[in-house]
């Protein structure tokens, strides 16, 4: 390989493992729900539509970037909220289907409800980061992957330390542990819960922006979804930073092999790429590569 | 002390709205007693703690008849953390620790409920330690490692943490080498002597159970079949073969 090539390569490993990034924050939104709760929560990806559409509506209402930002955080935490009390709290105790097809149809009354409120025109979303690459090395990087990656990058770490340093985040992973013990110990479910879905409305947020500012903010948007479920896969269901790596990984090879091996197949393989990836994953390993990894000895 | 802390009157109990477990029990808790529940294998002790910290919802289950007081309150009334900061402590079967968070923290856990300040929780993880000296040595330790009896204090600890007068326990003994069974149930006993604390024990192990306790209650099939002070039930030998499934003896006593 010359050098060119070379670079070249390293060039495509750095766009994907920054794209990577973005999958790992759609992920990290179901990782959360369902570690405390057992629900995997297919409603993530219209959430995330729905807080790049409350955010571009206000801004082109004119209002500035970081009272937009306030407002769309705080209806994203009630709307998590929300679908925790009024869908999820009655349905306790079900089986994970019917809380896996409750949310399956949460997804598509907010997705109806993100259209009817402000229409399906798509929007685009500027948030001020340069588009221009820069060059390092010789290697030419998106600035705005990089900003994406770094904002995703704080989120987690700031999620990590608040799970790691806080009460709450303390309760959170006993309930993740074992969520009798936890209502014999005294922990408050219902609070967890709502902690939960208000860490993932948030989340939803950060994504929304990111891939709405990335792809225009349309209805595709809820679509991500389908990028993150090859990471959870991949990652585990239950880890966070199951969901990273495999994030990582998969956006890496996703974009390695549509460049080197893409053109074999006539091109367009990063749509089914990783599917195939996970469903490799799948057979040889059920539980993903970081997920219920028991801590018990007997 | 004779003041009633806790009363089960003629308790029954399904789960499932269909499977009964408990068809009528009665039990009557003091204030600073170390009272002993025995039974078999599925007798219902472990239905009858759960539904004193009214747990049973949370497993489809509830009482169908009779009642549960606690301090004359009906338990159903009030949510299992609510009866924690009342001070009524259950301590699960089978440990249930939170196996992937470290001894210390699984302890701290039993304080959240209470909302205690860092420093009554701090003052309070050293009380633990100093009762079971060997928590101390595996407070960094992940729990799921460690080993039943340190587990088993662990989770007797993440009680005490929550500052309980009354402590109901669900067979600690399980699975236990007998050394340490006798050391869980002599830190039981001398908490009962020195703080006052109200004990009810859920045990299989009868012999343990009633060398400790003041008081025991016999279960059989969901119902209450015999009561007294547990110095006499440990007098007759023919408790363990007829409720307890222990072993016949070659000549049945009879008293
Ligand atoms: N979660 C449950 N669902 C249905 N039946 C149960 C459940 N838990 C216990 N039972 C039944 O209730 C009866 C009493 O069980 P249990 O209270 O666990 O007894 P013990 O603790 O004395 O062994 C048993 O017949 C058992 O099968
Ligand atoms: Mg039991």
């Amino acid at each position: 390989m010359d050098w060119f090539a070379f670079l070249f390569f390293i060039e495509v490993t750095i766009g994907g493992l920054l794209s990577g990034v973005m999958y790992a924050l759609v992920a990290i939104g179901f990782v959360l729900i369902y570690k405390t709760s057992g629900v995997l929560n297919f409603a993530q990806g219209a959430m995330v539509l729905f807080a790049a559409l409350t955010f571009v509506s206000l801004t082109e209402q004119g209002l500035p970037f970081l009272a937009a930002l306030a407002i769309t955080a705080a209806v994203m935490a009630l709307l998590g909220l929300t679908i925790e009390r009024a869908v999820l709290r009655p349905l306790a105790n079900r089986s994970p289907m019917t809380l896996f097809m409750a949310t399956l149809g949460l997804a598509y009354v907010i997705e109806g409800a993100a259209q009817l409120i402000w229409g399906t025109a798509v929007h685009r979303l500027d948030l001020g980061i340069s588009n221009e690459p820069f060059i390092l090395g010789g290697i030419f990087i998106s600035t705005f992957d990089l900003i994406a990656a770094l904002i995703a990058g704080v989120m987690v770490a700031a999620l990590t330390a608040f799970f790691r340093f806080t009460r709450t985040g303390l309760a959170f992973r006993a309930v993740a542990d074992d969520q009798f013990a936890a209502l014999a110990v005294g922990l408050r479910l219902d609070r967890i819960w709502a902690a939960v879905w208000t860490a993932a409305g948030v989340v939803a947020l950060v994504a929304g922006l990111l891939w709405g500012a990335r792809l225009g903010v349309q209805f595709a948007l809820s679509l991500v979804v389908l990028k993150a479920l090859p990471v959870l896969v991949l990652g585990g269901f239950d880890s966070v930073l199951g969901a990273i790596v495999a994030g990582l990984l998969i956006g890496a090879t996703e974009k390695l092999a549509e460049v080197y091996i893409g053109p074999v197949f006539g091109g367009g393989i990063e749509g089914w790429f990783a599917y195939a990836v996970a469903l490799i994953v799948l057979l040889v390993r059920p539980t993903g590569l970081f997920g219920q990894k028991l801590v018990e000895r007997y | 002390m004779s003041d009633i802390v806790l009363q089960f009157e003629n308790v029954a109990a399904s789960y499932n709205g269909a499977i009964a477990a408990l068809h009528g029990i009665s039990l009557t808790l003091r204030a600073g007693e170390f009272a002993a529940l025995l039974g078999a294998n599925g007798a219902g002790k472990t239905t009858l703690l759960k539904a004193a910290s009214n747990l049973l919802p949370a497993e489809r289950g509830r009482i169908t008849a009779g009642q549960i007081l606690f301090r004359g309150q009906d338990v159903t009334r009030a949510t299992p953390d609510d009866h924690i900061r009342k001070g009524l402590v259950p301590v699960l079967e089978g440990r249930r620790l939170f196996k992937s968070l470290t001894i210390e923290e699984n302890l701290i856990t039993g304080a959240v409920a209470k909302g205690r300040s860092r420093a009554a929780v701090a003052a309070d993880l050293e009380k633990v330690y100093a009762i079971f000296p060997r928590l101390k040595d595996r407070r960094t330790s992940v729990a799921g490692l460690t080993s039943g009896g340190e587990q088993q204090m662990a989770a007797i600890g993440r009680g005490l943490m929550a500052d309980p007068q009354v402590f109901l326990l669900d067979e600690p003994s399980m699975g236990l080498a007998p050394l340490v069974v006798a050391e869980i149930f002599e830190a039981l006993s001398a908490l009962n002597r020195t703080t006052g604390l109200t004990l009810l024990v859920a045990e299989q192990n009868s012999a343990i159970a009633l060398r400790h306790a003041h008081h025991a209650t016999v279960i059989e099939n969901g119902r209450s079949v015999l009561d007294g002070p547990a110095a006499d039930l440990a007098q007759r030998a023919d408790i363990q073969a007829s409720y307890l499934g222990g072993p016949t003896p070659l000549h049945p006593v009879r008293s």
